[in-house]
């Protein structure tokens, strides 16, 4: 029950980009195709998931114990930018075809701010192994979520007659205002 | 001539938010008031300065291949130290503007300056261009923060100018609006580009 909590609030009364502000970057820049923000997605999922396990371990068992609590900045970014780097080369070798989806996108994630964001919340929030494992899968879902309906409204927009000074990412970022307005209608179902 | 060129493009020419459009995360995040904005925008110009001056120092030997990771330890150093240096100082603003402090150090500006300006160049114009730029990011912030401010709570940096009874227009200060009002205001400062 406490998990469902955890993932229907990370997913839409919380959502990542449309209330907490992480990872805007990627969501104006590759929100112009749905087939794209599928594959930002996904690899967000996919690092997400798997920096929040480490900069936990690494917090929990390396930096607390030794009393280097300060550090938590430094160690988390060389981790999470040693993390890419090591999966793009695995990937690379072991999966041919997933390197081919996630490529492109994996330079990207070091500097999104969601990853790092999560990594220090789930600390922030005093969560164990499990709930940070389940809160990182589902703000990544609410990431994707957010991208992929995104990344469908602006299709539609780039046929739209939308007046000249507003062109671009001016209208984008009224549109994202809207759908975080959608947004805040979930917000009394947790 | 050349250096005071150099600290003024981060106003308007080059102006991170408004222009570049870089650090976008955080200028949405904190500009729920007009204070918020100018104590980001101010930590923000702190990191940007100091690793500014730093990475000019150390980029004669720093090798080639290994120096965005260089570039990031330092950077995370000084997010350090303003993060510390808050915390103990104004533990109220640290305790507003959240994560968003630690976060200074994925903020795109802070690396791409680093990067394609005080790589590049010598000590005093890193500095410089550290300064500008960060003011430039603080100001756009401030200006956000304030029409935000205004429009949502019926105040500027805490003072009420409307009826003590009296609401604002919430939504401006919630996430809706900080997406809104910097769409509308880079649009409006297209326009003001274009007929200049």
């Amino acid at each position: 029950m406490e998990y469902i909590i955890i993932v229907i609030s990370a997913v839409f009364v919380n959502n990542i980009v449309l209330a907490q502000f992480l990872g805007i970057c990627p969501f104006l820049g590759v929100s112009n195709k749905t087939e794209t923000a599928f594959g930002m997605g996904a690899s967000v999922l996919f690092v997400m998931t798997l920096a929040t396990i480490v900069t936990y371990l690494v917090q929990v068992f390396v930096l607390v114990p030794l009393n280097l609590a300060f550090l938590q900045t430094i160690s988390f970014i060389l981790i999470i930018a040693a993390l890419v780097q090591m999966l793009e080369i695995i990937l690379k070798k072991v999966s041919p075809t997933l390197y081919q989806a996630l490529g492109i996108y994996l330079p990207l994630i070091t500097t999104n701010c969601a990853v790092m964001g999560v990594a220090i919340l789930v600390i922030k929030k005093d969560f164990n192994l499990t709930e940070s494992v389940v809160f990182a899968v589902a703000n990544a879902i609410g990431f994707a979520l957010a991208l992929v309906i995104f990344s469908g409204i602006r299709e539609q927009l780039a046929l739209a007659d939308v007046p000249k000074g507003m062109k671009g990412i001016p209208i984008a970022l009224v549109t994202a205002g809207i759908l975080a307005l959608a947004f805040m209608g979930f917000a009394g179902l947790v | 001539m050349n250096q005071v060129n150099n600290f003024t493009k981060g106003f308007f020419r080059e102006n991170p938010i408004l222009v570049l459009l870089l650090g976008t995360c955080p200028t949405l995040a904190v500009t729920s008031s007009a204070i918020n904005g100018l104590g980001m925008g101010l930590a923000t110009t702190f990191v940007l300065f100091m690793s500014n001056v730093f990475i000019s120092m150390i980029k004669g030997f720093v090798p080639d291949k290994v120096r965005i990771p260089a570039f990031v330890v330092v950077i995370a150093s000084f997010v350090t130290v303003v993060d510390l240096l808050m915390q103990a100082y104004t533990p109220a603003l640290s305790k507003q503007l959240g994560i968003f402090i630690p976060l200074i150090v994925v903020n795109c500006i802070v690396l791409g300056r680093a990067e394609a300006f005080a790589a590049k160049n010598n000590i005093l114009s890193s500095a410089i261009d550290g300064l500008g730029m960060g003011l430039g990011f603080a100001m756009a912030l401030v200006i956000l923060g304030g029409i935000r401010e205004m429009l949502g709570a019926g105040s500027l940096f805490g003072y009420k100018f409307i009826a003590e009874s009296a609401d604002g227009i919430l939504v401006f200060i919630l996430a809706p609006g900080a997406f809104i009002t910097l769409g509308f205001l880079i649009a409006i400062l297209r326009k003001l580009n274009k007929t200049s």
